[in-house]
């Protein structure tokens, strides 16, 4: 069950990442790093088929379909950053900064997005490990994904 | 209306014959407790569904979970007109059930990760799209009869 937290004292409300989801996401992620470039390849290269109307951030690139190089690269690179966070999960807004400024500033990604890809890379978890992906490992996933987004766009507005 | 090309079609149909209703459906509905728990507002009467142990083995929850995958076979067998096969459904979760139908995606999503689950790289992207296609148009028949 969800811990109820008081939002005084924190600056913004944040979901509660308690220390079972993390630990849980800790677990799976050791489990899946070594697959890491996949998963992101095919986050990203279902992310594009399945919803068309992200293709609208790619515009400069000239493949977009599944098998596309750029995709699976871009794929990779996206998905080893959410490995990086992995290890951030304490202070995800401190620990990237960066990359929300980026997303803030330069790529401008409608964060309603960021739920989309967090779909298809737990869709893909699940496909390539679907014995490891019960629904306990599910739900701390999703809440990871979830305060990742929200980390990401921290400095939108 | 809706469009469907022959091979969306097909693969519809092909993904479907591929389902367990018996074992996609439990499994489905035993996710959207779990990972979106307020859903557990809908289920009163079934006891306790309150942590993921007591969802994945309570008995009402799987045989509900049939039920709801079972209706989905009236939207693979009538892919043209899947607004006016769930008119009446749509009016029930809305007029007595009370269901927000954000929790219709929800589901949704639940049950493509389930399907992933079993079919694994055979729901390949093409599939998946068409697949969620489906899903969205049943989505929208099943929010279309609240105003």
């Amino acid at each position: 069950m969800t811990d109820i937290q008081p939002l005084f004292g924190k600056e913004r409300a944040v979901m509660s990442l308690n220390a079972k989801d993390k630990s849980v996401v800790k677990a799976i992620w050791a489990k899946v790093s070594p697959k890491s470039a996949e998963i992101g390849a095919e986050a990203l290269a279902r992310m594009l088929t399945v919803y068309p109307q992200t293709k609208t951030y790619f515009s400069h690139w000239s493949d977009l379909s599944p098998e596309s190089p750029q995709v699976r690269a871009h794929g990779a690179t996206i998905m080893a950053a959410v490995g990086d966070a992995v290890g951030k999960m304490d202070d995800l807004a401190g620990g990237l900064i960066s990359l929300s400024e980026l997303h803030a500033f330069k790529l401008r990604v409608d964060p309603a997005n960021f739920r989309i890809l967090a779909h298809n890379i737990i869709l893909v978890l699940a496909m390539l490990f679907p014995a490891d992906f019960t629904a306990e490992v599910h739900v701390s996933v999703d809440k990871f994904l979830q305060n990742l987004a929200l980390a990401l766009s921290e400095r939108y507005r | 209306m809706v469009e469907w090309t022959d091979k969306e079609r097909s693969t519809v149909s092909a993904i479907w014959e591929k389902i367990d209703i018996d074992v996609i459906g439990p499994e489905a509905l035993a996710r959207v407790l779990i990972v979106y728990p307020w859903t557990e507002r809908y289920f009163g009467t079934f006891g306790d569904i309150f942590s993921a142990t007591a969802v994945l083995g309570n008995a009402k929850v799987a045989a509900h979970g049939k039920v709801v995958l079972k209706a989905l076979d009236s939207a693979v067998k009538n892919m043209d007109n899947i607004k006016a096969t769930y008119a009446d459904l749509s009016r029930l979760h809305y007029e007595k059930l009370s269901v927000d139908p954000d929790n219709f995606k929800l589901l949704a999503d639940c049950i493509t990760i389930a399907v992933a689950c079993k079919l694994k790289s055979a729901l390949n992207p093409q599939a998946q799209a068409t697949w969620q296609k489906f899903l969205s148009v049943v989505v929208d028949a099943m929010s279309s009869q609240y105003f």
